[in-house]
Formats: structure tokens, sequence, C-alpha cells
């Protein structure tokens, strides 16, 4: 393995890694405030106890979230010192931004989490409401910065040197709104799902607990209605693509030969050698339409870009086939859902819909973890997108694999640690609801 | 803007040292003492602790964004230190928190104590490995040498690891004093008072000990400092400070500590920080990497200025509502 593979290894495991807590760090404060917001109003203790049970999760979540997000912000530099060096003085805005957004929430959460007995009951709601808000704004900018390094804006590159720069034409750069509305609606559909399949799986072997029947319904409004909505934040994200970056709309769709009236390749395993697709299923014009809104129109494949110049096909249009089918699914399941939820309420708590929502536990998150694998794998081989490859970013200190491994290790014996210590917390939670609850009222000390 | 921004920037690593620095030093200080300090160090951390360590973030940021060479020129040097601390952080960070929500209380405990301890020292340890070498002037960008001299030995070295041993001291002093403030009973109060004057005891060893090193081994930061008034100054008030902190110990008046301590440590940093700057980093070979060579262009420190105005206004007052909350009682 060389320095380049190690590095882009590390910081593809850092970030997959850190992804799933800051979805969760984004949208979990919103599900535990609106628990207790329902217990505002209605006064039913389970909805106490919902929002305590699931603030200790987001507490938990918070506390790993940060230290993989730490991680981070030291890695660009770490691992990318170039990148950092020109990009820094470029983006860096959003990212103090996000620090600032960061300490509100680290600030809220305090609050939210040892404030139950201590502050008014509505001041502590709303310190929930911010730490969602601040998640999710948190979320954007992060993914602002990203956007930048898909669609370079705010400077002028001559000769080599970044001139005339703008650091807020740089953040509101053409891909950071598809993108951040994209990720915002993913991490609804990720956290919603799982925490949903949580509960649905506790409610299969406890169907008259009141405490899950709860938790299921309210993650799974969330769940659905972004799940719903989450086609139409990829569509304007794929269109966005199509006329930022070709390269990567085509390395998505395995497209080799430019064309009008182009056919969307579903599955299939892409062949680099003989530039064609073997196993997939064709849908005549649908790519034309989807890329660019017109059954005719023409859609440049990878022919028309010099060959040095190709992202990684296979990984690009496999993950973009994993994220799409998976979307695919939920949003389906989130119609049932609805229609359920109207028509005939009690088949929610069916055996049959609860183990299929059991099964949508982690789909959300694969289909994240995809969804980022297209965006990062597809823009290769550039760190800056017709700027600077990544190659030329890399630090010149040999020896990176040993902190590949090194990371590796550390996330792994980290997530082994989190799904013991998740599983203990879950093997806590109240069964026979709600006849043995006394644990869940203690306050937290 | 620019002096804004180096304001900004040293409140935060400020901050850090203090709040963070305390975080640290609990664990650091859970190495001499066991289980003993685990409930005051709760009741005085938990709810403040994600925030302390938010300055962290602070300061990385506005160096990458503001001072872009210098953050470049750490990640490469210093890559395997700075490597060390994320390792530390991580390691700590999510042992103190599974430490606290684990809903279990079994035999569990002892790993994330060994962790949270372990790891406390050595972030401790390389914050101030690193620190340590960014002033001794070891570090290169020469090409052609070997390994080693690139990237070991201009960290790795008695004066380095002297500064190291000194941050360790020095966090685990103001984590104890905090402490203080915490316990119920008079007899754990001084207890705790004892372990604070051995760490002070400790601290001005090894603080002599860098000098002397720092002396024999030429390090230009020493001459830069005894040949500053501002330093010298601080550094007299920060010594002042001691007799100052035992009387108020002896009272048991929790408040005034604190802030005494508080202003010591503004005195050590102050002392430091005057005979640095403008340096950031001192090269081995004289061109060290200053505020003013390395700073990012107008249009840049305009904006983040304007971000860094707003998030004061909003984190200060956030902050300290916080900080009121639970530790007004």
């Amino acid at each position: 393995m060389d320095v380049l593979t190690a590095a882009r290894l590390q910081m593809a495991f850092s970030l997959g890694f850190h992804i799933i807590f800051a979805c969760i760090g984004m949208t979990m404060p919103f599900l535990m405030a609106y628990a207790e917001w329902k217990w505002l109003k209605t006064g039913e203790e389970v909805y106490k106890d919902l929002a305590k049970a699931w603030s200790k999760g987001v507490a938990i979540f918070f506390a790993v979230g940060a230290v993989s997000g730490t991680m981070l912000s030291f890695e660009l530099g770490l691992l990318w010192p170039e990148f950092m060096e020109h990009a820094g003085g470029i983006i860096g805005m959003p990212f103090s931004w996000e620090g600032t957004a960061f300490f509100v929430e680290a600030i809220a959460l305090g609050l939210f989490l040892y404030g139950w007995e201590k502050l008014n009951k509505w001041v502590h709601w709303v310190s929930g409401v911010i730490v969602g808000l601040s998640g999710l704004a948190s979320g954007i900018l992060v993914v602002a910065a990203n956007g930048w390094m898909n669609s370079p804006a705010g400077f002028d590159y001559v000769d080599g040197k970044f001139l005339n720069i703008d650091p807020l034409a740089a953040m509101f750069n053409d891909a950071w709104f598809s993108q951040a509305l994209h990720m915002c609606l993913a991490a609804f559909v990720a956290t919603g799902f799982a925490v949903a399949g949580l509960h649905a799986l506790l409610l299969i072997k406890d169907r008259r607990n009141i405490f899950h029947r709860k938790a299921l319904i309210i993650a799974m409004v969330f769940a659905s209605i972004s799940s719903i909505l989450i086609p139409l934040s990829g569509d304007i994200a794929a269109k966005s693509v199509a006329e930022r970056q070709p390269a990567k709309l085509a390395a998505m769709e395995a497209h080799y030969h430019t064309e009008k009236g182009a056919s969307l390749i579903i599955g299939g395993i892409p062949d680099d050698e003989t530039k064609t697709v073997n196993y997939a299923f064709h849908i005549p014009y649908a790519l034309s339409f989807l890329a660019h809104g017109d059954f005719n129109s023409e859609v440049i494949g990878l022919d028309q870009i010099p060959e040095e110049n190709h992202p990684p096909v296979l990984i690009t249009h496999l993950a973009f086939q994993i994220m799409v089918g998976i979307g695919t699914f939920l949003f389906i399941v989130g119609l049932v859902y609805f229609f359920l939820f109207w028509k005939k309420r009690e088949t929610i708590f069916k055996n049959w819909f609860l183990r299929l929502v059991t099964f949508c536990t982690p789909l959300g998150f694969i289909a994240v973890e995809a969804g980022w694998t297209v965006t990062e794998v597809g823009r290769q081989p550039w760190i800056i997108y017709e700027i600077m490859k990544t190659a030329d970013a890399v630090t010149p200190m040999p020896g990176i694999q040993f902190s590949f491994y090194m990371t590796l290790l550390i996330y792994l014996f980290l997530s082994a640690v989190l799904v013991f210590i998740m599983y203990r917390q879950i093997k806590m939670l109240p069964v026979n609801y709600p006849s043995s609850i006394a644990h869940l009222n203690q306050e937290i000390k | 803007m620019m002096e804004f921004i180096v304001i900004v920037l040293g409140i935060s690593f400020y901050f850090y040292v203090i709040f963070g620095g305390a975080d640290f030093g609990a664990g650091i200080l859970e190495l001499f003492t066991g289980n003993k300090s685990i409930k005051p160090i709760y009741k005085a951390i938990a709810p403040v602790w994600e925030a302390n360590h938010m300055w962290l973030i602070l300061a990385v940021v506005i160096i990458f964004n503001a001072f872009p060479p210098i953050y470049s020129r750490m990640s490469i040097s210093l890559h395997i230190p700075l490597f060390i601390v994320l390792i530390g952080i991580i390691m700590r960070g999510t042992a103190f928190t599974f430490r606290h929500y684990d809903a279990v209380d079994d035999g569990v405990k002892k790993y994330y104590n060994f962790f949270f301890r372990s790891s406390s020292l050595l972030t401790a340890l390389f914050l101030g490995i690193t620190l340590g070498a960014m002033i001794m002037g070891g570090v290169t960008d020469a090409e052609g040498i070997s390994f080693p001299d690139k990237y070991i030995y201009p960290w790795l070295n008695p004066f380095c690891v002297s500064i190291g041993i000194f941050t360790v001291f020095l966090f685990a002093y103001i984590a104890t004093v905090y402490i203080i403030g915490e316990t119920e009973t008079e007899e754990e109060a001084l207890y705790f008072s004892k372990i604070a004057c051995r760490f002070l005891i400790a601290l001005f060893v090894i603080g002599g000990w860098v000098l002397i090193l720092a002396y024999l081994k030429e390090v230009p930061f020493v001459s830069d400092f005894l040949s500053n008034p501002i330093s010298i100054a601080s550094w007299v008030l920060a010594t002042a400070f001691v007799p100052l902190i035992l009387f108020l110990m002896n009272k048991n008046n929790v408040l005034g500590m604190r802030i005494s301590v508080a202003g010591q440590v503004a005195f050590i940093m102050l002392a430091w920080a005057a005979a640095q700057l403008p340096n950031i980093i001192f090269m081995e070979n004289g061109n060290h990497l200053t505020l003013y060579n390395s700073v990012a262009g107008p249009s840049t420190l305009y904006y983040l200025t304007i971000a860094l105005v707003i998030g004061v206004i909003i984190i200060f007052p956030a902050l300290f509502y916080l900080f009121k909350v639970f530790k007004s009682d």
C-alpha cells in the first residue's frame, strides 16, 4: 500500500465513522425534543421517559461524534497539508461558523442533559431544540465546504496560485445547496429508521409496551416524511452533478458513451476494458430525462473525459446503485407507514410490519455511507475539482500506512465498545411498561 | 483585524488550558488518588465537559483559516505527536462518557478508568511535547535527511519531553485546585489541598529544569524570554500568586482559589506568549513561521473576523449561562 492509498483509506474510514455520529447528532435531538414537547402538552409521563432515554443516546453519540470530529479537523492537515495550505484561507469560513455551531450544541446539550430539575420546563425544551438546530447547522456548513471541493468557487486560479479570494462566494458554491439538502434529509431518514427499527425489534418481544409504541410512532413520523421527500433532493442533486461534474455523473451511471436520449442503467457490473455494463437493466431515455429534464438531451459519457481523469467507475456505480436502491425501498416503507397510520392504525404493531421496520434499522446508514462514497470517489482523481489532484495534496511524510492501521484499529475497537454499551442501555429500557419505570425516573446524576 | 483574530485565538487557547486542561488534569489526578476523586470530578465537570473541548476545535479552525502555512507545517513536521494527541483525545473523551453513561455498574468500570486515566496523561504529555517542539527550533523542512531527523528528533528530545511533563503537572494542578471546591468534607478538602501543593512544588522543579535544559541547549526561545520585560514581569506575578493561593486554600475560599489559579495560568501563558510572538514555529534554518509571514489574505481575515465576532457574541453569554445554572449553588 502506498502513502496515497493509505491516506485515502484513513480519511475514508474517519469520515465514514464520523458521518454516522454526525447524522445522529443532527437529527436525534429533534426526536428527543419532540417527545418532550408531547410530554409538556399532554402531561403523559411516558413521553418524558422517552425523552430522557433518548437523551442518553444523544449524549453517548454526541461524545463520540465530538472526538471523531476533532480527529477530522486535524486529519485534514495531517493527511492533506498541501490541500489545506491553499483551501484553509478559502473555505475556512464555514468551518469557523461550524465551530460556533458545535460550541452552541455542546452548551445546549449540557443544559438539556443536566437541567431537567434546574431549568424551567420550556427553557429546557428550547435547549433541546437548539441542540438539534445547531447540529443541523454544523452539518450544513461542513457539507458546504465539501461542496466547494466539488464545485470550487470564490477565487481565481492563475499559474498555480489562488488569487482574489472571496470566502463568501466559496461557501455558497454551486454544490452547497443540493448537497446540504440531500445530506440533511438523509440524516433524518437514516436516524429515523434506525431508531424506529430498534424499538420495533423490542416491540416484537414486548408487544403491549406503550414506551416502545410511542417511540416507534415518533421515529417513524420523522423517518417516513424524510424518506418520501428525499427522492426530490436526490433529483436536485443529480441534475446539479450533471451540470457541474459530468465525469462523476458518468461514473455513477456507468455511462461510457456520450449519447442523446441516453438510457438509465440499473445495477450491473461496469467493465472498464470493454466499456460496457454486464448484467444491467436498461430504461431507454430515462438518464437524459433525469439528468437534464429532457428525454432527448445529450448526456456526456466517460469517452469525453481524458482517461487519467476518470473516477473509479465500478465503486462509484455500485455505491450509487446501493444508495438509490435503499432510498427507493425506504420511500415505499414510508408510504406504507402513512397509509397504515391513517387507515388501520393497529396494523403498525402487527408482527409483519414490525419485522419490516426492524429490517430497515441499518439501511439508512448503509445508504448514507454509499452516498458519501459516490460524492468522494466520484470526484477522484481530484481533491479540488479540476484544480488540484488528490495525489498532489497528500503529506510528504512516509509511513502513513501505520497511522491508517492505527486509526482502523481504534475505530473498530470503539465501535465494539459502543455496540456493547448500547446493548447494555437497551437492556435497561422498561419491560412491561408502565409498571417498571422506577429506574428511569431517577435524575441523571 | 489580525490582532483581533490573534486575541480570540489566544483566548481560545487559554480557555482550553484552564477548562480542557482541568479535564485532562482530572484524569491525571485519578492516577494519584484512584477512585477517591471520581465523585467530585463528576460534580465539577460533567455538565460543562463537552463545552470545555470546543475551545480546541475553535483554535484549530482559526489557525487553518487565518494562518494556513502554520497549520500545514505543524501537520507535516509534528504529525506523530499530533496523531498521538488525537488518539488520546478519542480515548479519553469516549471513556469519560462511557464510564458515566454505561447503564450497568460492574467490573467494566475498571477498563473505562484505565483508558480515561492513561489517555488523559498521554494527551497532556504530547500536547506539551508538540508545543515544546514549536519553540525549540528543531522543526525542519530540509530535503534528503533521514526520517528520524525530520519527523522524530524535532520533538522527541529532553527539552520537549520536559515541557510535556510540565504540562501534565500544570493540568493536574489546575484540576486539583478546582476539585477542592467540589469536596463535601473538610477532611477531603485538606486531602486535595495537600496534593495541589505537591503538584505546585513539582511544577517549580520541572520549570527550573526546563530553563536549565533550554539554556544548555541554546534554545532561542529562552534568550527571548529572559530579555523580554513583559515575560519577566508575568513570570514574577505568576509566582506571586503562590502565597495568595496557599492563603486562600487555608481559608477554604473556593471562588478566590479558582480565580487565582486562572490568573496564575494567565500570567504563565502571557509570559510565554510575550516571548514567543510574533514567531509561532521556530525553524531550524532560522526562517521562523511568524504571524506576519503566515497570515491569509485580507478578505479571508475579514470574513473570519465577522464569524468570530458573532461567535463570541453567541458563545460567551451561552457559556456564562451554562456555568451559572450548574455552578451557582
